[in-house]
Order: C-alpha cells, then sequence, then structure tokens
C-alpha cells in the first residue's frame, strides 16, 4: 500500500496501463502542453496534473496533443478505438460535453447496438466534473445525470484514491464504452492505493459506513459530505449506512434496496439538480421497489434548480453540505405517519 | 487508363449492383415494403467506387445518410445488407440499424451514418490507426456535411497530426433541399479545404476514370506521410434527398437531363467500349448477373427471420 492523491492515482494507472498494452492511446487538450510554444512540450502535463511525463516515456503518436476540438477529440478516439486501438479520451472540463455530445451519444454510445453487436468499442472518456472551485456557471457542472440517463455507456464516479486506481483500470481493460468522471475538488485527496494490478468491476456500492438507521447513498465529492454528517449524526446515535455508489451506470441496485429494507429510510445527496436527476432516479427505484419497507419520505439533499453560481457565498448556499444532510436525517428520524 | 479486363469488369459490377440495389429499393419503398427512411445513392455511382476500387479490407471509410453505395463498393454482403434494409435479424446489422447505419467492421466499413458531418472526426482516429498499419482511412461527406463545425475540426486535426486521412466531399449539388450555391459559403469546397493547409484536388464524379486516377494520385501522397488531402468529385444525384421527396427544389427537366447526359454507368459503356478495352456483351452480362443478385437479394429479404423483442436488449452493452 502507498498513500497517493487521486490525482496521481490517475497518471500513475495510464502509465502502467500504457505500459501493459501497446494499443492504448490518449488524446485532448494540453495532455502535454507546450507544443508549439516557446516553453516546448510537457511544459503542462495536463492542467490537472494527471498526464505528466507520459508524452516522453510514450512518444507523440500515443499521447496526443490535440487542437481545442472537442467533437473531434471524442471522434478521434471513437474511430481509433473502432479499429483495433484502446483510447482515453480528455474532455478538459466535463461541461464541455455540450460540444461533443453528438459525438458521445449518437456515435459512440450507439455503435455496438446500431451495428447489431459486431464491434467493440473500447474508449474511456475522462471528464473532470464538479463545482467547489468558484468556477462559474460553465466550469462548475455535474454531468452524471445526462450520460447516465444513455444505454450504451457505463458512468464511473470514483470518491477515493484506491477506487480511482481499480476502477480506471476496470474502465481502460473494458469492451464497452465508459464515461470516468473524476471531481475537481477530489484530485488533492490521499489515502491508501492498493500496490501491482488492482481492478475493482463495475456495479458494487462501496460501504462507507454501517447504521441502522438511515440509508444515505452518494457519489463523488458527496461522499464525503456525507461521512461528515454521519460523524455527527452518530453523536446523537443516529447510525447511517452509506453507500458509494461508484458507478451510476451499471447500478447496484441490490445493495441500495438491501440498505433500505434494513434502515427504512432513504435520504440521496446528489450535487446535480433535481429535476429528472440521478436522485430522482434513485427515489423512483426504491419507491417502486421497496416502498412496503420505507418508515418515512425519502429525501434528497441537492443542488437547486439552477446554474452552479461564481461567488463565494452563492456557490456555498448552491451545493449540498454536511450541515444540510444533517437537516434532512433530523427530519427523516422525527417523522410520524399521520 | 492502366486497369486490366478483370479490374474493369470489376469496377462496372460495383457500380451496377449500386445502381440496381437503389433502383429496386426505390420501387419497393413505392410499394410500402420497407419501414423508415432511405436514402439512395444512385447517380453517385463512381464516386464510390472510383475510391474503394484503390482499397483493402485494412484501409477504412466512413459514409454518411446515403450510405449504401460505400458499403457495396467496400464490401459489405449484399446479401446481408438487403435483409438489413428489411429490419431481418439476419440483416447485417441484425435489423438494428436499418439503411442509415450499415457497418461491417471485417471490410473496412465504419458505418453509414445518421448525423450529417458526424463521420470525419472518426475517420481522423481511424486515420491514426491507418498511420500505424500503412493503410488510409477515407472520410466520406456530401456538400451537406461540409459545412457543419466537426469536418472543420476533423479537417484541422488531420493536419496538425499530419494522419493519413483523405476527406471525399461528393458535390451532388444538394445538401438535403438546399443548393450548394446557397450553402456553401466559400468560392469552393476544395478552396476552403486548401486553407486547412492539405492537398485539395477536383475530379470528375460521374467518370470513374477520373475518381480512381486522382485518388491514385492521393493516396500515394497520403501513404508517403506527408498528412491528408482532400478531393471534391463533382457528381449528380439521381434521386430526392429521402424516398417520397417531391424534389420541387429540381429546375424543369433537370432529372431527365442529368440521366441522360450525366450519368457515370453510361460514362464508363461508352469509354470502355469505344477504346475497345471491354465488349458492350460483355457488359450486358455483367448487367443480367446483377440484375439475377439484386432479385435474390430481395427475396430472401422477404422471407428472411425477423427480430423477436426479445432482441431489444440484445448488444447494447458487451457486459453490464
Amino acid at each position: 500500500m502507498a498513500i497517493k492523491m487521486i490525482r496521481d492515482v490517475i497518471r500513475d494507472t495510464i502509465d502502467a496501463e500504457m505500459a501493459r498494452d501497446d494499443s492504448l492511446i490518449m488524446l485532448g487538450e494540453d495532455i502535454v502542453g507546450g507544443n508549439g510554444a516557446p516553453g516546448g512540450p510537457e511544459a503542462i502535463g495536463g492542467i490537472w496534473g494527471t498526464s505528466g511525463g507520459l508524452w516522453a516515456k510514450y512518444g507523440a503518436d500515443r499521447v496526443i496533443d490535440t487542437p481545442i476540438s472537442e467533437s473531434a477529440i471524442i471522434g478521434a478516439a471513437a474511430g481509433a478505438a473502432l479499429t483495433g486501438k484502446r483510447a482515453i479520451a480528455e474532455i478538459m472540463f466535463a461541461d464541455f460535453i455540450g460540444v461533443c455530445m453528438d459525438q458521445i451519444w449518437n456515435q459512440v454510445a450507439k455503435f455496438r447496438y446500431m451495428f447489431g453487436g459486431k464491434t467493440t468499442c473500447p474508449l474511456v472518456i475522462r471528464m473532470p466534473y464538479g463545482a467547489g472551485f468558484n468556477a462559474a456557471p460553465q466550469h462548475s457542472q455535474v454531468i452524471h445525470q445526462f450520460v447516465t440517463a444513455m444505454p450504451g455507456l457505463k458512468v464511473v464516479m470514483p470518491s477515493t484514491p484506491a477506487d480511482a486506481k481499480g476502477l480506471l483500470t476496470q474502465a481502460i481493460r473494458d469492451d464497452d464504452p465508459v464515461i470516468f468522471l473524476e471531481h475537481k475538488a477530489l484530485y488533492g485527496v490521499k489515502g491508501e492505493v492498493p500496490d501491482g494490478d488492482y481492478v475493482i468491476p463495475f456495479g458494487h456500492a462501496r460501504q462507507v459506513t454501517q447504521g441502522d438507521d438511515i440509508t444515505i447513498l452518494a457519489t463523488g465529492m458527496m461522499v464525503g459530505f456525507a461521512e461528515k454528517a454521519a460523524a455527527q449524526l452518530a453523536q446523537d446515535g443516529i447510525g447511517c449506512d452509506i453507500l458509494d455508489l461508484r458507478t451510476t451506470s451499471p447500478l447496484d441496485e441490490e445493495a441500495i434496496l438491501d440498505s433500505v429494507e434494513r434502515t427504512g429510510r432513504l435520504l440521496i445527496v446528489d450535487e446535480a439538480p433535481p429535476r429528472c436527476s440521478f436522485a430522482t432516479d434513485l427515489s423512483a427505484l426504491v419507491a417502486q421497489k421497496a416502498f412496503a419497507s420505507l418508515k418515512a419520505p425519502i429525501d434528497m439533499v441537492t443542488a437547486p434548480h439552477s446554474p452552479v453560481p461564481f461567488a463565494r457565498e452563492l456557490e456555498s448556499a448552491y451545493l449540498p453540505s454536511p450541515d444540510k444532510i444533517v437537516a434532512s436525517a433530523v427530519k427523516l428520524m422525527s417523522y410520524r405517519r399521520g | 487508363m492502366q486497369l486490366s479486363r478483370e479490374a474493369l469488369i470489376r469496377a462496372y459490377r460495383q457500380m451496377k449492383t449500386i445502381r440496381l440495389f437503389e433502383e429496386r429499393l426505390h420501387d419497393e419503398i413505392a410499394l410500402g415494403e420497407i419501414a423508415g427512411f432511405t436514402h439512395l445513392y444512385a447517380g453517385q455511382e463512381a464516386c464510390a467506387v472510383g475510391v474503394c476500387e484503390h482499397l483493402g479490407p485494412t484501409d477504412y471509410i466512413i459514409s454518411t445518410h446515403r450510405g449504401h453505395g460505400h458499403c457495396i463498393a467496400k464490401g459489405c454482403d449484399v446479401m446481408a445488407m438487403m435483409k438489413e434494409i428489411y429490419g431481418s435479424r439476419d440483416g447485417l446489422c441484425k435489423g438494428k440499424g436499418g439503411s442509415m447505419h450499415i457497418a461491417d467492421m471485417n471490410v473496412g466499413m465504419l458505418g453509414a451514418n445518421g448525423i450529417v458531418g458526424a463521420g470525419a472526426p472518426i475517420a481522423v482516429g481511424a486515420g491514426i490507426t491507418a498511420k500505424s498499419n500503412g493503410t488510409v482511412s477515407i472520410a466520406f461527406s456530401g456538400d451537406g456535411a461540409c459545412n457543419q463545425g466537426t469536418t472543420f475540426e476533423a479537417m484541422n486535426m488531420a493536419v496538425v497530426l499530419k494522419l493519413p486521412v483523405i476527406f471525399v466531399f461528393e458535390n451532388n449539388h444538394y445538401s438535403e433541399h438546399t443548393g450548394e450555391a446557397y450553402a456553401v459559403g466559400a468560392e469552393s469546397m476544395t478552396a476552403r479545404s486548401a486553407a486547412f493547409g492539405m492537398k485539395a484536388i477536383k475530379a470528375n464524379g460521374i467518370d470513374f476514370f477520373s475518381v480512381y486516377e486522382a485518388m491514385r494520385e492521393l493516396i500515394d501522397y497520403c501513404k508517403a506521410g506527408n498528412g491528408p488531402a482532400s478531393i471534391e468529385l463533382d457528381c449528380e444525384r439521381f434521386y430526392g434527398h429521402f424516398e417520397g421527396d417531391p424534389q420541387r427544389y429540381r429546375g424543369p427537366g433537370e432529372l431527365d437531363r442529368i440521366r441522360e447526359e450525366r450519368d457515370c454507368l453510361k460514362t464508363f459503356r461508352t469509354k470502355v467500349t469505344e477504346a475497345k478495352l471491354l465488349e458492350g456483351a460483355e457488359l450486358d452480362r455483367v448487367d443480367a448477373e446483377v440484375t439475377d443478385l439484386i432479385d435474390r437479394a430481395v427475396a430472401e429479404a422477404k422471407q428472411a427471420d425477423r427480430p423477436t423483442p426479445q432482441d431489444v436488449l440484445q448488444d447494447v452493452y458487451i457486459s453490464y
């Protein structure tokens, strides 16, 4: 076991997989950086520090710095993946999905199905996402709610360094296209990472804390918020069963339903706005399949139905928080049927 | 003209197969036999065949919504294509794709595509693979797709990465129902391609030999490591944008005139018989064989197994 930050885990995992598989290539804006500039290549190594040194080690034919052309980045990665390569495409901010949605939604997600199962598209689209940096409406958003709704894509949202390694390794080796979402605020999070080959299969939630009173479902940065809230709630004798879902597609329905059947209460924490969202989807799942177990209405702590605001006070007000989770949990525990 | 008799007959057979495939579909669609949207390629056969006669299975092409001709020219099985268009589970894509999504990776055909302009970026990625294999990647686009931003991104990226990608623009003068003269803002598609920093040429898309010779030059150029190239092929679309299109945008007598004066199959026949490269009777024999092939393809497609409701969930993922 080594202690590493998530950003280094991402870089080291790509490095290990590129060493293991000659067919793996990587494309993105500034993943090398400095090309055509006085400072020279490798001046940047990715603006998130997730690709440093890879260009020097694997060369420009495998670590491909691209123009700012998101549609062509995804299209090129997809074309390579259709013709025998494995590809990792980096979209610098998940918000930029707007300019390459056709390639993701109409092309990559549908190739296998519309070509009658006769092709694979082993492509990982890495997208840094999320709020917390006062980066304003176009550089702060979550997008898992959109891509989870798209058949043909798998969607991964790690929250710990160990999960980042195991899930990214699986994503790269997977023959289906994978959207790999990296929360920008978690890049600096440190934790223990297993040595050697480490793969986490998709569709298995991680039990973060165990408790008998409330099931809390979370992903990404919301997992840490839920843990903080649970520590506070434990002091009042409220036990939280936190599940980090890790992949939103496929979804570990069994773990969710098992937990809710035990606790009888469900609190969903989601960084997305509340309408037609991942939180509402989870809520519908439990209402349909575990209704009889519920002792209280399902509650959700989510962002409001607004763009992500810029100013510090506004962004704090916008985001879910440990305090908001505690308040929701207390409300759930005090619920009594009329 | 350096082609052998066998190569000439093969090229003619490919063009004739596309022509009869499309004309037969036109008739069958009018009878209500086929579901969905179909965009016929008839008239442009010399473009697809003039390009694809140079290619092998590890050269890649990506096509458009008007893709049947590219599929046939690249070697997709005609019987399985017809079954796909009829929606059979024995179709090339098991009835999941239909006319607009026919693909066969085994012959390097990366798919027809229902989104205008979506193909060029994917061809750039196939160009990354082609570069490592010593082959080429071809993006077929029309004068409609040439105005999509995705096409611009793809052309620039291919130049930046110096990839062996050839952008083939088939200019049939109509993007859906709007004239090229209105929708292409540049002096020409060729001039625009050149402005991206690539070799850009034009050829006569109703003359197989013009397309074939020009493509030989471009393929050699790209394989020599010079980066991408583009070619604009002046051609004609004999049917509407889609089957059922009343084509009110055509000029008086336009369809009769282009069928009479600008038919690539007639042009081919005249050239090879006048030059005494082939006998008319040889071509007639090909016509009869292809007619029989298409008859069998339609008859088999009508009888082929239908998909079942259980098939809906097959092949969404490899594993989930």
